[in-house]
């Protein structure tokens, strides 16, 4: 492991749309290499058995297996909060087995969102200084945080309530204020774990179809669940189970046409459909 | 985001930091004031026992100042034989020669004579009382005035007449001076003419019945030989006076001369700690001891509580060392809060304390400075463990076992 500063790739110059990027658009934002995970115990729980998997700008992913399939441990290692067995994680063409642990976590903060099923906002904090705090690590001072908060809370339609309270807010809001402080960042890739788990039906459909609207302006993000019925609203569905992936849609081909619309920050904000999405979707609330 | 994102640029700015470290006390107000409390208590009992003895030192001093430091006293020794020697007649002459000297004064005991209310006490009730013949400007030298009367003048020196010490008149029974008011001193009835402030230079005098010195040797058939001689030297020749008072005062016997500055005495027993400010001190110490275990028990608590929080922090792109330093500030500023709230405490019971008795208000720069310092570290140490837990704490294990 070393310690010497990295100089992470400007993410901005892969998005910029003046077309001599078009290389660097073709590498994976995300890429897992023969990942192996154990855990130590009598016997060695094998929670991961060999996956590759490359996950392109632009693409939204479903991945869905039943419990101790390894989906959650899949999870860890693609947003590097734990290190694999063997194998390679690579964040934007960066491996980070050969990174510090301090480095990692500087990558955390600059490239990765998380939104979690329990949503784990801040209760004493505004509705604002939550979605802020998605910055906090990555070096931002105070005033800009919160102006990329309010950009991120207009995205999830939410910026009305900036100065409530989470627990002024209902289940569906609070996981949009999550994924509002995913988002503020601009991070190459959104991973979510069962984002709904905690939400009854028609919340949860509101907000997949924020997730749907997020990928169509551009965004990357991984979906983890248990649900295939969510996994199928996905663009690109994969399965996995025992540690290892049985099916793959394959990468998302329209995925070049939405690449090249801007930014989702930079447009302006789209309301989020309350409604929930009518569709033959069976999604059992855990 | 910058064009150039690298990876160095990690550090959490003051404000932030502040802002992170202010979370425990924020959310849990009541816990967090409670657990500053032993610290408060502790710092507060060292910042009360030091500036209360401080204070009333500087109140002693001021007092002594007061009075005046340039006073000496020349009193008879012993001889060989162990006998009361007697000072020359001559000696107040002599001293009052001595360069730098700028009064004289002097009182003589006379032997063999006791004072009482009237004839008809029992002669061994002498209520430990002195017969002294006085200077006439004995006063403004041993720093002590009327409390009532007037005091012998040239005129009264010679008529018996009594001046009464603040002791006196109180073992006498006599607070105030009337027309006709008599003692029976050694066989003849004295009127009392003024009763005496205490004279804290000069206790003798305290206890004695004073009367003139032709008086004296009138009706008690006093010697003339003085006792004791006080002197006022200028502050600047105080100590090379005392070197030549016991020479100048008997020529002949030097040893058998005591000189003694009543000053310094007093100066040494207010420089004196009181035994109690050790037990004090140590009951501080225990307090400060327990708000450091309060502290470190509401931190351990906090970090298993807040584990949620520590992961998500990680996953948001703490390093381990941000979550230890937002840990270990918070343990500090709960100590520094106890700390100032205990200053603040100590400070204001000395300051009522010190009111009361008129004293000037001294806080001992060790007292604050030393009491913020040690809630400081205390503070640090008690968060030490539980920071450096929740450094430990990987994120996967933080997030996924709530």
């Amino acid at each position: 492991m070393t310690s010497t500063p990295q100089h992470l790739p400007d993410r901005s110059s892969v998005d910029a749309g003046d077309g001599s990027v078009t290389d660097a658009v073709q590498a994976p934002v995300l890429d897992v290499d023969n990942l192996t995970k154990s855990y130590p115990g009598e016997p060695p729980v094998q929670a991961l058995r060999g996956v590759n998997l490359a996950i392109g700008e632009g693409e939204l992913v479903g991945i869905v297996g039943p419990s101790g399939s390894g989906k959650t441990t899949l999870l860890q290692l693609m947003g590097t909060l734990d290190r694999p067995t063997s194998g390679h994680v690579r964040i934007g063409g960066l491996d980070v087995a050969s990174m510090a642990d301090d480095d990692v976590a500087y990558l955390r903060a600059t490239r990765i969102g998380f939104v979690f099923q329990q949503f784990f906002l801040a209760e004493h904090a505004t509705v604002l200084d939550n979605v802020a705090d998605g910055l906090l690590y990555a070096g931002v001072p105070l005033e800009q945080r919160r102006q990329r908060a309010i950009d991120a809370l207009e995205l999830v339609g939410l910026a009305q309530r900036r100065h409530a309270r989470p627990t002024q807010l209902s289940g569906g809001q609070r996981q949009r204020v999550a994924i509002a402080r995913a988002l503020v960042g601009q991070p190459a890739v959104v991973l979510a774990d069962e984002p709904t788990g905690n939400l009854d039906q028609a919340t949860g459909q509101s907000i997949l179809a924020l997730i749907d609207r997020l990928h169509r302006t551009g965004s990357t993000i991984v979906v983890i669940t248990h649900d295939h019925a969510i996994a199928e609203r996905m663009s690109r569905k994969v399965e996995i189970l025992d540690g290892q992936i049985v099916a793959d849609t394959g990468p998302d081909t329209g995925a070049d046409a939405r690449r090249r619309s801007p930014a989702p920050l930079a447009r302006p904000a789209i309301h989020a459909p309350q409604a929930a999405y009518g569709g033959p979707v069976n999604h059992e609330p855990s | 985001m910058t064009a150039e994102a690298t990876l160095t640029r990690k550090r959490l700015q003051l404000s932030d930091l502040t802002r992170l470290s202010t979370i425990g006390l924020r959310t849990r107000k009541l816990r967090a004031g409670l657990s500053a409390l032993g610290i408060a208590i502790g710092v507060a009992a060292i910042v009360a026992v030091l500036g209360l003895s401080s204070s009333s030192q500087a109140g002693l001093l001021n007092e002594i100042n007061q009075l005046g430091t340039n006073l000496l006293t020349v009193s008879n020794g012993q001889t060989l034989t162990a006998t009361p020697a007697e000072l020359p007649t001559t000696a107040p002459g002599m001293i009052g020669r001595i360069p730098g000297v700028q009064q004289v004064q002097t009182t003589g005991a006379v032997s063999g004579a006791d004072a009482y209310r009237n004839p008809y006490i029992p002669s061994v009730d002498t209520n430990a009382l002195t017969v002294q013949a006085a200077s006439l400007d004995l006063l403004p030298v041993v720093a002590t005035r009327m409390a009532r009367g007037s005091f012998l003048n040239a005129a009264t020196a010679r008529e018996p007449v009594a001046v009464l010490g603040a002791a006196a008149a109180q073992r006498l029974g006599i607070d105030r001076i009337y027309p006709g008011e008599r003692l029976w001193v050694g066989g003849q009835w004295f009127y009392v003419a003024g009763i005496l402030k205490p004279a804290v230079l000069a206790s003798t005098i305290d206890s004695s019945v004073l009367i003139g010195y032709p008086a004296a040797e009138k009706y008690l058939g006093f010697d003339g030989h003085p006792a004791t001689v006080y002197v006022r030297a200028r502050t600047d020749r105080v100590d090379a006076v005392d070197n030549l008072l016991a020479a100048t005062a008997n020529p002949e016997n030097p040893n058998q001369v005591n000189v003694s500055q009543p000053s310094s005495a007093l100066v040494a027993q207010a420089d004196a700690k009181s035994a109690l400010n050790g037990l004090f001190l140590g009951l501080g110490a225990v307090a400060l001891l327990v708000g450091a275990v309060g502290v470190a028990n509401i931190m351990i608590i906090s970090v298993l509580e807040r584990r949620p929080e520590i992961g998500l922090r990680r996953a948001l792109g703490a390093t381990r060392s941000h979550i230890r330093t937002q840990f270990l500030s918070e343990a500090v500023l709960l100590g520094l809060l106890g700390g100032a709230v205990g200053v603040g405490a100590g400070v204001l019971s000395t300051a009522i304390y010190a009111h009361t008795k008129n004293w000037a208000i001294v806080i001992p720069t060790e007292a604050w400075a030393g009491g913020i310092a040690a809630s400081l570290i205390i503070g640090a140490v008690a968060g030490l463990v539980p920071a450096l837990r929740a450094a430990r704490l990987s994120p996967t294990q933080a997030l996924w076992s709530v």
